[in-house]
């Protein structure tokens, strides 16, 4: 049952003549008849729009999302609120179903986008160069790195511990293709421990690789942690949060030659974790060299001013093998949302964003770490997100808030064996100061109530807590 | 040819920068409702920035009036015919839309414990399991974010496959039809490629293979192959291909670019393949939203399955008449590890499942049959009258859902190259085919125009490439000037990648 198809049985027959065949099965003999399906596949029989609708509402039921709970999740991407136009403009046909744009004639509003984007990126992250976008956050990191080696004919990558989780396996698994090494550099204190970096960059190092803020939420000295990396001629690629980066120094004024990140808090849903979009920008140097689209200014026979795609021969519908990356998305919607985001919040909203997370996010920091039970995982400075130490067991804590309605923060202990009573507590602008005084007294009840379970269940073996 | 300037055309360029006026704004942020302590007091001044970035300053009206009137300026598949092949511009279903942006699924934070997103893991469990039905392989992984994304791990998987029995391979092998991604993709993954010649039925050359991989002995580690091929054509040798590849070692690699043309048909399993990447992006109906977001999920068959990217969704049985569990498997010893951050784009699962529900299995095999006639009746239509003649079809025998065909004694005879065509054919209101590719074919044209379109635009298509090509003879000018109605006219590449200009200089902006 294909709705979306319109051949008739008159269509059919005449299109069949056509092609001077009696039936499709004809089209379809060059399949030889050993490999052909001589049975439907088992799946259900199509269904109606109205039955559809229902399954993934019923589906959607069984989450506990952002709407129906408060949530302090962070760790990469963010509940921020996404502003009205940002849905009525991704949502035009004109710029959700194009392909990519080939042709530039009739894909300037496209293009353009793009360019406006990439002169925002590149406004953020104080780096002249930006592409159009890449998939999203960790596999950046890894094209970095394809990058660097590309730059400086080195196989090894010194990667801080403070670099998310999941950039770090992601490029240890393109590491792998690229014949790299990955060494990893310690935290201290929350930040990148300064000394052990210096020490694990030489000359075989093809780019050192630092997250400002880092996964704890630290903002690290990049300027100075970088040095390591000029001394011995390594690209220094940096990570961040692009909504940090109306009130942060930006990479590029820290020595980065590559900054990227994550682009989901800008204008984009949190959607399970993706559709999103990768930032990627760089120094001047490494133009041809940026994985990606990149659309470019120039002008048509008649002069006027016009966006083609620009440096193409970087790319593998050109080069082939020889492609700078094998990427061909820009994850030009998502981009597109960030575009009319950052516009939204223009030059002022985006920095008193900006320091609205930094003051809401020093608030949280106080009030939680005062709880009976709490304490900071470190002082470093913080901008939007923070580390705490429970004494109760986390998942456990993290159980009885939700009951609550709060999802309180992300379990450090997953991904850090080392802070096992870690808790990862993310702010945004939609996290009143209100909801952060919730969240303090449900911790303290949870945590409360945690502590003096254990201690009936060690009198009573209570079995519903064993449970756990 | 006189010209008078379009609307559009008098309408020239102007950034979002260039609208901007210091003072004005969108965005009213809430209170923050905390002290309003100086930043320095909070984060060392060192760290901080001085200025902050010059974004636009502009409110809300003129900020949705830029954005819409840019919209203006693109073509877009919603509006007109999109043939461009190996692209599958099929209609993008609105209700698919509607439920992504259900909270439930548009504000689920990815980092939520899976017993608290027990509806999205079970999603992505259902999607798994109807893209190994539809692939004929037993495994799924959705993690990869593109076609490109697949391919990389499809290789990854092939060099985890065999690092694990010991072995070192440095080949793969790919036709000279493939797709640019596929050498791309083999270089990132630290293979070398080597090319497989095509033969006169636009399959694989099976002596150019078997001599290749003579040639490699124990060293080829994988084939890549989209079937049918990037010519439209089913290789009727697949299974020999298949024996030959798995007799000499190597993987056999599924580019799912064109699985369109075999859904509920012919399964990809059942040819002999080992991993399949899927496009959700064109056989599955997301929105190519202007280039990207999509996703390449992966089959595997049972061999290649324990190396399979991390986390893995899988699902639980649940003990005495309770419901299954579904869960996030991150206990994969053997796993290439992650390609990504978190589970992969789940915005694309929901639309691609909507769409699977919404056709079945009665509704995929059709759609497949729709597009495969479409494709054979286009053929039909443009191997009549000039067309015929000037356009010949690259390799004459039935097609699948798109074919190729060749612009050379267009070229020859009138002058005009295929992409002066392509660009005539913008002011008939068409997209037109993908050109210059696959390069084997002179001047090529490769035409997909999906089961999602009415006969009537096929006829209207193959109606004004006729009509092109009689205008050519007597003035082959116009098509080579061509377009002459687009919000810009053809548009200098060359300076765009010798000077390249990719952001605005906002310097000037203020004043401009």
């Amino acid at each position: 049952m294909s709705r979306y198809t319109s051949a008739t049985p008159d269509d059919r027959a005449e299109m069949l003549a056509a092609i001077g065949v009696d039936s499709v099965a004809e089209l379809f003999a060059q399949i030889p008849a050993e490999l052909r399906l001589d049975h439907e596949l088992r799946l259900p029989a199509g269904k109606s729009e109205a039955e559809v609708y229902e399954l993934l509402a019923a589906l959607a039921e069984r989450n506990a999302d952002a709407e129906s709970e408060v949530s302090f999740l962070g760790a990469g991407m963010y509940d921020h609120y996404v502003p009205a136009i940002v849905d009525a403009i991704t949502g035009r046909s004109e710029f959700l179903t194009p392909y990519t744009p080939y042709q530039p004639e009739i894909s300037q509003g496209g293009l353009q986008v793009m360019f406006e984007f990439q002169t925002a990126m590149s406004e953020l992250t104080g780096l002249p160069v930006s592409n159009a976008g890449l998939y999203e956050g960790p596999s950046s990191v890894a094209s970095a790195g394809y990058l660097a080696i590309g730059a400086t004919g080195r196989r090894r990558f010194v990667v801080s511990r403070g670099l998310h989780p999941h950039s770090r396996e992601t490029l240890a698994t393109y590491s792998r293709g690229f014949g790299a090494e990955v060494v990893e550099v310690g935290l201290e204190g929350g930040l990148t421990d300064a000394a052990a970096l210096a020490a694990a960059v030489d000359g075989e190092t093809a780019a050192v690789i630092l997250q400002s803020p880092n996964f704890l939420g630290s903002v690290e000295d990049v300027e100075a942690l970088g040095a390591a990396a000029k001394e011995h001629g390594a690209l220094l690629v940096v990570a961040c949060d692009p909504m940090t980066l109306g009130v942060l120094k930006p990479p590029g004024a820290c020595g980065a030659d590559i900054a990227l990140g994550e682009g989901q808090p800008l204008g984009n849903r949190l959607d399970f974790g993706g559709p999103s979009f990768g930032f990627f920008c760089a120094t001047e140097e490494q133009i041809r060299r940026m994985p990606g689209r990149i659309a470019g200014e120039t002008e048509d026979v008649d002069g006027r001013r016009g966006f083609v795609l620009a440096l193409q021969t970087r790319e593998q519908h050109i080069r082939r093998e020889k492609a700078t990356n094998n990427i061909c998305t820009a994850q030009a919607l998502n981009a597109l949302g960030a575009m009319v985001h950052l516009a939204w919040l223009g030059r002022e909203g985006f920095r008193e964003l900006g320091e609205l997370l930094v003051r809401r996010t020093a608030y949280a920091r106080e009030r939680l770490a005062a709880v009976e039970g709490i304490s900071l995982l470190h002082e470093a400075p913080v901008a939007r997100e923070f580390a705490l130490r429970l004494e109760a067991p986390v998942g456990a804590v993290l159980d009885r808030v939700a009951e609550r309605g709060i999802a309180a923060g992300y379990p450090l202990g997953h991904e850090y064996p080392e802070y096992e009573d870690g808790l990862l507590v993310a702010i945004t602008e939609r996290r009143s100061a209100q909801q952060i005084d919730a969240l303090a007294e449900a911790l303290c009840a949870a945590i409360a109530a945690e502590n003096g379970a254990f201690l009936s269940h060690s009198e009573k073996n209570a079995p519903e807590e064993v449970a756990r | 040819m006189t010209m008078v300037e379009t609307p559009m055309q008098r309408e020239r360029a102007q950034t979002i920068y260039e609208k901007s006026k210091p003072g004005r704004r969108a965005a009213v942020l809430p209170d923050a409702g905390v002290p309003a302590t100086p930043l320095e007091e909070l984060i060392p001044a060192k760290l901080l920035r001085s200025e902050p970035p010059a974004l636009p300053e502009i409110a809300e009206p003129e900020i949705v009036r830029h954005y819409n009137r840019l919209s203006r300026r693109n073509f877009d598949l919603d509006t007109g015919f999109y043939p461009l092949g190996s692209c599958t511009m099929k209609h993008n279903p609105r209700l698919n839309e509607r439920v992504a942006a259900l909270p439930g699924h548009a504000r689920l934070h990815p980092a939520q414990d899976p017993r608290r997103a027990q509806g999205a893991l079970e999603l992505m469990w259902l999607l798994q399991e109807s893209l190994a039905e539809i692939c004929g392989l037993p495994h799924v992984s959705l993690q990869p974010s593109a076609g490109s994304h697949g391919e990389l791990a499809g290789l990854l998987l092939t060099r985890a496959y065999h690092a694990d029995r010991g072995e070192v391979r440095h080949k793969v092998l790919a036709p000279d039809t493939s797709h640019g991604t596929n050498p791309a993709s083999v270089a990132m993954a630290g293979y070398d490629v080597i090319k497989v010649a095509t033969d006169e039925r636009g399959g694989v050359e099976m002596d150019d293979l078997r001599a290749k991989l003579a040639a490699n002995p124990d060293d080829v580690a994988c084939l890549m192959l989209t079937n049918p091929n990037t010519l439209g054509l089913f290789d009727e040798n697949i299974g020999e291909i298949a024996r030959l590849i798995h007799a000499a070692g190597g993987t056999l690699y599924y580019d799912g670019a064109n699985l369109n043309a075999v859904m509920g048909h012919s399964r990809p399993g059942d040819m002999g393949f080992d991993i399949v990447h899927v496009n959700l992006h064109k056989s599955f109906s997301q929105p190519h939203g202007g280039g990207g977001p999509g996703a390449g999920p992966i089959a595997v068959s049972e061999r290649i399955e324990p190396y399979l990217p991390r986390p893995q969704v899988v699902r639980r049985e649940g003990s005495n008449g309770h419901r299954p569990r579904f869960d996030l498997d991150f206990e994969r010893p053997k796993s290439i590890g992650r390609l990504r951050g978190f589970q992969g784009n789940f915005g694309v699962f929901v639309r691609s499942y909507a769409y699977i529900l919404s056709l079945g299995a009665d509704g995929l095999a059709e759609a497949s049959e729709t597009a495969v006639l479409n494709a054979n009746y286009l053929k039909a239509r443009l191997a009549e009258g000039r067309a015929g003649e000037r356009l010949p079809v690259a390799f004459d025998r039935h097609c699948m859902h798109e074919f190729v065909l060749s612009g050379k004694p267009m070229k020859r005879e009138l002058g005009l190259a295929t992409l002066d065509l392509a660009k005539r054919l913008l002011d008939f209101g068409f997209h037109p085919p993908t050109v210059y590719f696959p390069l084997l074919v002179d001047e090529a044209l490769m035409i997909e125009p999906t089961e999602t379109e009415t006969k009537e635009s096929l006829d209207a298509f193959a109606d004004a490439v006729e009509r092109i090509l009689a205008e050519a003879e007597s003035d082959p000018e116009v098509a080579k000037s061509a377009p002459y109605t687009t919000p810009v006219r053809r548009l200098d590449e060359v300076r765009a990648t010798r000077r390249p200009v990719v952001r605005q200089p906002l310097a000037d902006a203020a004043d401009g």
